[in-house]
């Protein structure tokens, strides 16, 4: 029997408004224990929620983004349970009536694109962080994060591979990012996923039972701890048995999925509309409002890249990988006085090389490169003139990385002119097939390879600043010429 | 006369021509106090230090600056009022030791205005009652009958008033609290509409309902408690945008020509016969007035009790889950792990009534019940608020008993909670529908105890009820009699 996986994934992604989702406390990470709180975040009797509407606008970026239908109204709700990261005993979060449903994205597989629906986004707000001391027997809370706003994205039970999953991660964090209203830091919390995933029988319609699984905390976590559980229960099932609907823990060091509770032990949040808030009414100026903001989002951009300047797929891919790189790269092209092809792909091809290389090695972004674009331009143009050539152009990048001083000015500092003298060349030529004439004599017995040494004799002789297609003209004339 | 037993805006007066001075009239309600406290039992903390602090600056506040809407008028809040620095109970073992941090909106409010606070009344367990008894801090006492309970929730407020412990209280109102306990202890008490006054700081008990009004010894006071503490609040989202007018204007403006509506419902068999008599009592005197009395009916009376015993312990069973022993409040030091502090923490902290509220609440909000309860509950309470809609269609205010019987004795319903939560019968249809509500003396029994006549109108009417309460009073005569203690 064939089994196919059935996987939907829970996503959230914490969003980067300056203060928490229903009080005026800072929702920056990384401040000392408790400093980020007041009586309201912290639960205390008497206080009451105010939503921050720069959540719901956020909300509605990735709505439209992903293509959901926006809901005129919705509400909040209560989910009950305790914990002592969550003060109120409940948490604030959306239920019967999301803000935002029915949309899908298109991600890109090797096989060409896959469409995956999202069956709701939400907001919500964060809970706490529980902080256990190893050497006394007690535990800490830091309230810092509690409040702090979050979107669950709900996907379709769509996703059939642990590479489609990962796949469909990278294209919702890629957009969140694109959005810039989540920095999309898996490590430190502000994406996190959680899968569903279930097998059937190939060709059926029927879902299988599903387990859930938590705590997987990168990319790579997400797809392993898919891989391993489509395999478990394949292995459950060809062995006649069943598989449990319960929630599954992923742990990273051992590799595998441990049971954390089972469906009986499963909370009832008690959900019930918050009588603390209103419904939010989101009427159609405000969605043209935030329509009319939106950024170009990546696969528009990717195909916008490959149409207008007419380098590969590949290449546009690695330039919208971030906002900072696609517009870095976009600020080059611009610098030339006119575009054509050619200089287009010289540019992705030092920006995607040696100037990503470099700023990957100094942990930088684009918005950081000691380098300018139009200094990038400055570049591919004397190349392309002939001032330098591309090998003593490796050179020259590297002195405006660490100097921040524009090409020109290092090619007539350091005296990298290549020569490009024809006469003088000549002579230099007829010397050096002078002095070799045992292999100017296998040359022209046929043995064309020997082409390679003359170039790089004549390279040596001018410390390398010989234009090599100069070069490469004369020697040929040259060679063939006494024949 | 002492001054204690005076009015605020007689007190007023009396400041503004220097006749007396704040900390003569907070002296003469701490003297008050110290006579009778200990029969009343109003208080669960008295603010005396404070308060006469707050009374000198408020006499040097008058010479520089003159009088302000409550300048030096000492006034005591229900304990379920957050006060910075001033621990608040909410009647409860579990917050006996809370000090919030920060001020309840009415609380800025009436600072703002100059009050005097002279502490902090008693009241039940988290609101949840209709007598004080349920307090952790014992039960208050009727000062018309130390044997017999002041009503609740509020009933530490409704005693202050009536005993002369204060010249004016708030209370809050989630079924009934504020009118129940004020027709009780013979004073007047106004439930304002929802969002009216802001619960900002209002310890939650069910935030749908939960709305915070002010004791007084008449429909004057309570008009210049209204002017202070009505208001839009941005600290809550349920809080209404609408313009306060000045409800002073409302008074001695007369009621010749209004419509009044009694509803057939509210003269039910139960209500006890001369409680029924003096609020027939009071159609005549409205009549009197120049109003017009027809009958109205409000068909799904019947359902408000059921409807109210699923919402507010649905909403209370959520609001007081945080009372955990994690981070404030009582915590037992029982527990040898997460869950046992929890459990001993909440079964150790909460009284009885609390707990009964909580499980109620937990069982209708659980999966496969929702639907069948607090969704059904829910539509029915829409059905209750369209009939106050189609009444007011039809007449200016509508009158009816207060309460369906005079203070009752301590201890006689502590263990029929069912006949207890029937004491609301006649005031939490007005929480549901969400409209204001006064409930105004009108009246004793023989045996001397009082008896209390509610007034409703729709929402942001409280104008129109103060309008109403006020002819009513200036017609009807009520005898000044005062509680012998
Ligand atoms: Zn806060």
């Amino acid at each position: 029997m064939e089994f196919e996986p059935v996987i939907g994934l829970e996503i959230h992604a914490q969003l980067l408004t300056d203060a928490k989702i229903f009080c005026g406390c800072s929702s920056k990470f990384g401040a000392a224990p408790n400093t980020h709180t007041c009586p309201v975040c912290l639960g205390m009797p008497g206080v009451l929620p105010v939503l921050n509407r720069k959540v719901v606008e956020f909300m509605m970026k990735m709505a439209l983004a992903t293509h959901c239908v926006i809901n005129r109204e919705c509400n909040f709700a209560r989910k009950n349970y305790f914990y002592p990261d969550l003060p109120k005993g409940y948490q604030i979060s959306q239920y019967a009536h999301p803000p935002a449903e029915h949309g899908w994205v298109e991600v890109e597989l090797d096989g060409g694109k896959k469409r995956i629906g999202i069956t709701r986004i939400h907001m919500e707000e964060d809970a706490g962080k529980l902080m256990h001391d190893e050497h006394n027997p007690a535990s800490y809370v830091d309230l810092n994060r509690t409040g702090v706003p979050l979107i669950e994205i709900v996907s379709e039970p769509d996703i059939r591979s642990a590479e489609e999953a990962a796949a469909y991660l990278r294209c919702l964090h890629e957009i969140l990012v694109y959005l810039e209203i989540c920095d999309g830091n898996m490590e430190e919390g502000s994406f996190r996923c959680d899968a569903n995933v279930s097998l059937r029988q190939r060709g059926t319609e029927p879902f299988g039972i599903r387990a859930e699984l938590k705590n997987m905390n990168s990319f790579r976590n997400v797809q392993r701890a898919l891989e391993y559980e489509i395999k478990r229960q394949q292995y459950v099932l060809e062995g006649g048995g069943q598989v449990v609907q319960e929630t599954r823990l992923w742990d990273d060091t051992a590799g595998v999925t441990h049971s954390m509770r089972s469906k009986e032990e499963a909370h009832d949040y008690r959900y019930f509309p918050d009588p603390d808030l209103v419904p939010v009414v989101i009427d159609n100026a405000w969605i043209e409002e935030i329509r009319k903001e939106q950024p170009e989002l990546p696969l528009e951009k990717r195909e916008r890249f490959m149409r207008e300047y007419q380098i590969p797929a590949y290449d546009a891919g690695v330039l919208t990988a971030t906002p900072a790189t696609a517009s870095f790269y976009e600020a080059t092209v611009a610098s030339f006085p006119t575009i054509n092809p050619k200089a287009a792909k010289a540019a992705s091809n030092w920006i995607t090389g040696d100037l990503m290389k470099m700023l990957n090695e100094d942990k930088k972004d684009f918005t950081a490169s000691p380098i300018p674009p139009r200094a990038i331009a400055e570049l591919i143009q004397i190349i392309d003139d002939g001032t330098i050539s591309g090998k003593m152009a490796k050179d020259v990048v590297e002195e405006m990385y660490k100097s921040g001083k524009p090409p020109g000015e290092i090619v007539k500092e350091k005296g990298l002119v290549q020569i490009t003298d024809e006469g003088a060349l000549t002579k230099t030529v007829a010397g050096i097939l002078e002095k070799n004439p045992e292999q100017v004599a296998q040359y022209r017995a046929g043995k064309e390879k020997v082409f390679g040494f003359f170039i790089g004799q004549v390279m040596k002789a001018t410390g390398g600043k010989a234009n090599p297609q100069l070069i490469n003209d004369l020697l040929k004339k040259m060679l063939a010429g006494d024949r | 006369m002492e001054l204690y037993s005076l009015t605020i805006h007689e007190l007023l007066d009396k400041l503004r021509t220097g006749e007396t001075s704040s900390v003569e009239i907070t002296a003469s309600v701490f003297g008050r106090i110290d006579a009778v406290e200990k029969d009343v039992r109003a208080y669960i903390t008295l603010m005396r230090e404070t308060a006469l602090a707050e009374a000198a600056r408020a006499d040097l506040a008058i010479r520089k600056d003159g009088i302000g809407a409550l300048t030096g008028i000492p006034i005591a809040l229900k304990d379920i009022c957050c006060t910075n620095g001033v621990r608040t109970t909410c009647g409860s073992r579990i917050l006996q030791n809370f000090i919030p941090p920060y001020d309840a909106t009415v609380v800025e409010r009436l600072r703002a205005a100059g009050a005097v606070f002279t502490g902090k009344t008693n009241m039940d367990e988290f609101a949840m009652g209709s007598s004080t008894e349920t307090s952790f801090f014992g039960a208050t006492r009727n000062p018309w009958d130390l044997t017999r309970i002041p009503g609740g929730s509020s009933g530490g407020s409704a005693a202050a008033v009536a005993a002369g412990e204060c010249i004016a209280a708030l209370g809050s109102d989630t079924g009934g609290s504020i009118r129940q306990p004020a027709a009780l202890c013979g004073v007047v008490g106004m439930k304002p509409t929802y969002g009216r006054v802001s619960r900002f700081g209002l310890v939650a008990f069910a935030s749908s309902l939960d709305q915070i009004g002010p004791f007084t010894k008449d429909v004057e006071d309570c008009a210049i408690l209204m002017n202070v503490i009505a208001g839009y609040d941005p600290r809550e989202s349920t809080s209404v945008p609408e313009e306060v007018p000045d409800y002073r204007r409302f008074l001695a403006r007369g009621i010749e020509g209004w419509t009044v509506g009694i509803p057939k419902e509210y003269f039910i068999a139960g209500i006890d016969p001369e409680v029924e008599a003096a609020v027939r009592q009071t159609i005549r005197v409205v009549e009197g007035a120049g109003a017009k009395c027809i009958e109205v009916s409000l068909p799904h009376t019947e359902y408000c009790l059921a409807v109210y015993y699923i919402v507010a312990p649905a909403e209370a069973c959520s609001n007081l889950a945080r009372y955990d022993g994690v981070k404030y409040g009582f915590r037992s030091e029982e527990g040898r792990d997460l869950m046992e502090m929890y459990k001993k923490t909440r079964a150790a902290g909460f009284g009885a009534e609390v707990k009964r509220r909580i499980m109620i609440g937990t069982y209708a909000l659980s999966s496969g019940y929702y639907d069948a309860y607090y969704k059904k509950a829910s539509q029915v309470r829409a059905l209750i608020k369209r009939d106050f809609d189609l009444a007011f269609a039809k007449c200016d205010v509508i009158l009816t008993p207060t309460t369906p019987t005079p203070a009752f004795r301590i201890g006689e319903k502590t263990d029929d909670p069912m006949q207890m939560y029937l004491s609301d019968i006649f005031t939490i249809s007005t929480n549901l529908a969400g409209i204001p509500g006064i409930s105004v003396p009108c009246g004793f029994t023989a045996a001397g105890l009082p008896v209390g006549v509610q007034f409703l109108a729709g929402h942001f009417q409280e104008g129109r009820l103060i309008q109403f309460a006020s002819a009513y009073e200036k017609q009807a005569h009520i005898e000044k009699r005062r509680p012998t203690l």
